[in-house]
């Protein structure tokens, strides 16, 4: 491998910042899951009956599935037996009422990762969910909100609060029967965000949710669930780290969004969850389900995401467009690096009429790493003049890693019209130094050619985090033309 | 303004390069001419700091520096400019984007601010109409899809807003049609100054038509083996490179 070769690794390889342990009292459950976990993991959350019933049936049928093996992804088996199911900071009683009762080490994590939850510091029109382990520990806004009647909470209140929305809602768009890591998860998820807004209200702030794992031999099943009902609009984002370990830790969610009529839901992720280390040793394994329904005419779900981070990432953020004229779209980016697989894309379930998908996904691979993507585009016969455009490119960094692509298509209605495209470039030595020899430093050189590679996803991101999203590719966009 | 003293250049531990000694004064234009594989894109690389070239011996000055020493990005921002051979393709940055972000970085060395946007624009726009070339060309993605003719007036047009002191073109005339040399020769003319030098490697006498050289130079077999004024490059034209051959160097 030449300098420049590794130059440009070096640049991508950046050191993971978010890296460190905070170390706290927690209650923890020992290692092991059964239906008598799941019992405890239930009353120790304070669920409603229906809850633990819910969970119960869904441990039950996970125990006859087998894992998935059809993913571009080499993995060693996991064993369920020997993680975690919950951990938690010590609280005191029922939960902290106001930030003063958090372990000042959980506020202090969450500043060092430039999260800051305290009153003064607070990120001016974001509200903040924050999920340490298997608990939310605070949620900024929430009072302010609520004036406009958007419920933002922690899903584990939103279950002892509003029942009726849990029960309409959970699990309507991905059942607990739907797979592998989605059964696992209807069984054993610990926490994650609940949004609901109301007809006609345009949410105020954004809203995001930063997940954090920190402690060791413990899986994070995060489970999120947001409503917009009729005419409402929000804007959600997730963020994700974890501690350097030489385990490898699980992640498995499930998110559902549900957009009514008229409804535009638009979600963003920047993934960072701790990659492994350059030898392919540790990191999370993140295996999610995502996935929206667009269930009332002219509603809208925009994905997007920012996938940087993980040992193995498995997710594709889907839409089921059921209303006529509903819009589903999907921007990513997927970066992998030095031993770390992505198989990931998405899936557009087009049924209702004049139903319309994006699909614009860039894979970056530098070192050893494998980039998948997968994704499909279906289209019912009801699904009348139904459109999908897919772009799908990929960036090769050295001649070690791996790009693939699986486009998937299936069409049973003859008016629907459906464009793909995909390209495969290499950040080449000649490139490097092309820019070098008009001024421009290795680093910015690579950081201006994966910007410009990325630029159609970044576009759609919040500002403040298409910022984020730029810092964490390790690069800095200087200037504004072009 | 350059001074190169006996260098030896190896590739993979070829010897590329057998000894080039070569001075260079402010405002002359050098013409480099020699048969193909003889060394000519080696030595303006080497000059420019491409890695992959192991200097075995010799030197290179630049504005009394030792040029050897520099970063390739560092000789850039002092003044040294390759024109390439072959421009590669940058998919997903626009050229305005890279012209801007080459200016200031070269500005920024010279200890002055960025360039404000709208001053940018304008300069560029001046620049590009002197190239003949369409406003739209800045918009698209760095060389994608141009043809070789288009890529190397591109070229042309990065020189001309970055200013350089010394620059180097590796057959900017290769590919060019008839009116298009005559455009991108004029660009060159604009550019010449009692601070600037030229290094033209080319093949043909066309070029030399439209920007009469100081000198001319023949490389071959990795050394300069003959050097001479403008009429140099007319014998050559008639006589072509057989002579090399024939033992009838006389340098
Ligand atoms: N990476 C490399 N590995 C081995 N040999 C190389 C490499 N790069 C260049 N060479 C050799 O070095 C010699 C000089 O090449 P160079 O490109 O400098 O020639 P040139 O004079 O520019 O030719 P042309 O007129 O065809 O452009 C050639 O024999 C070429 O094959
Ligand atoms: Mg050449």
């Amino acid at each position: 491998m030449s300098d420049s070769t590794q130059e440009i690794n070096q640049i991508i390889n950046q050191e993971y910042k978010q890296g460190f342990v905070t170390v706290l009292e927690t209650d923890t459950f020992a290692p092991g899951l059964n239906e008598v976990v799941i019992q405890q993991l239930s009353a120790i959350k304070n669920e409603p009956d229906f809850m633990l019933a819910y969970r119960l049936q869904a441990f039950r049928h996970w125990q006859s599935l087998t894992p998935p093996t059809w993913a571009q992804v080499t993995i060693e088996p996991i064993d369920y037996q020997a993680i975690s199911y919950y951990s938690a900071p010590k609280r005191k009683e029922d939960g902290p009422k106001s930030l003063a009762e958090i372990d000042p080490e959980v506020l202090a994590a969450y500043k060092k990762l430039g999260i800051p939850l305290d009153e003064q510091e607070r990120l001016a029109g974001i509200a903040i969910d924050a999920v340490f382990d298997s608990v939310s520990v605070a949620t900024t806004f929430k009072d302010k909100l609520k004036e406009v009647g958007v419920i933002f909470c922690p899903i584990s209140e939103a279950l002892r609060d509003y029942p009726e929305l849990i029960k309409t809602y959970l699990g309507s768009v991905v059942p607990h029967t739907d797979n592998f890591f989605a059964a696992l998860n209807a069984a054993v998820f610990t926490d994650g965000s609940f949004v609901y807004i109301p007809k006609g209200v345009r949410c105020p702030m954004e809203l995001s949710t930063y997940f954090r794992i920190n402690a060791a031999n413990t899986g994070q099943f995060e489970r999120t669930l947001i409503i917009a009902d009729e005419g409402s609009q929000v804007s959600y984002l997730e963020g994700c780290t974890a501690p350097m370990r030489d385990e490898n830790q699980l992640h498995a969610a499930v998110v559902e969004l549900i957009a009514l009529r008229d409804a535009t839901i638009k979600y963003s992720t920047v993934q960072n969850w701790y990659p492994g280390d350059k030898q392919g040793k540790g990191g999370i394994y993140n295996f999610v389900t995502k996935r929206a329904e667009c269930r009332g005419d002219n509603s809208k779900v925009s994905w997007t995401q920012v996938e940087t981070g993980s040992a193995i990432t498995w997710k594709y953020p889907s839409c089921v467009l059921l209303g006529n004229n509903s819009v589903g779209e999907f921007y990513s980016v997927a970066v992998t690096n030095n031993y770390q697989q992505a198989d990931t894309g998405t899936k557009m379930i087009h049924i209702g009429k004049n139903t319309r998908s994006t699909i614009v996904s860039k894979g970056i691979s530098a070192g050893h790493a494998q980039n998948t993507y997968r994704g499909l585009v279906k289209v019912l016969k009801s699904a009348e003049n139904a459109r999908n455009y897919t772009q799908c490119d990929s960036l090769l960094v050295g001649d070690q890693c791996g790009a693939h692509t699986f486009p998937y298509l299936e069409v049973k209605q003859p008016s629907a019209q459906i464009e793909h495209e995909a390209t495969t470039a290499k950040i080449g030595e000649d490139q490097l130094f092309f820019c070098q020899q008009r001024g421009l430093s290795a680093e910015d050189a690579v950081s201006m050619i994966v910007n410009g590679f990325c630029k159609e996803v970044f576009k759609e991101l919040p500002m403040e985090f298409a910022v984020e999203a730029q810092a964490l590719l390790g690069l800095s966009l200087e200037g504004s033309v072009g | 303004m350059l001074s190169i003293k006996n260098l030896t250049v190896n590739i993979n531990d070829k010897a590329i390069l057998n000894g080039i000694n070569l001075e260079i004064n402010a405002g002359e234009i050098h013409a480099i001419m020699g048969p193909n594989g003889s060394g000519k894109s080696t030595l303006s690389h080497v000059l420019s700091g491409k890695p992959g070239y192991q200097i075995t011996g010799g030197t290179i000055h630049y504005k009394g520096k030792n040029l050897v020493d520099m970063a390739p990005e560092i000789r850039a921002r002092e003044g040294v400019f390759l024109a390439f051979q072959y421009p590669v393709e940058i998919p997903g940055v626009s050229n305005v984007y890279l012209l801007k972000a080459a200016l200031n970085a070269v500005r920024k060395h010279q200890g002055l601010d960025e360039v404000d946007a709208m001053d940018f624009l304008s300069l560029v726009k001046a620049k590009i109409k002197t190239l003949d070339m369409d406003e739209r060309f800045l918009y698209r993605a760095v060389n994608e899809g141009f043809s070789g003719g288009e890529k190397k007036r591109n070229e042309i047009l990065q020189m001309a807003i970055l200013e350089p002191a010394l620059c180097i073109l590796d057959e900017t005339d290769s590919g060019l049609d008839i009116d298009a040399l005559k455009i991108v020769a004029e660009g060159i003319n604009a550019l010449r100054s009692p601070e600037r030098a030229f290094i033209m490697v080319t093949h043909y006498q066309r070029l030399l038509d439209y920007i009469k050289p100081d000198y001319v130079h023949v490389l071959a077999h990795g050394q300069i083996v003959k050097s001479g004024g403008a009429d140099l490059a007319l014998a050559l034209e008639k006589e072509g490179y057989g002579w090399l051959e024939e033992g009838q160097v006389s340098a």
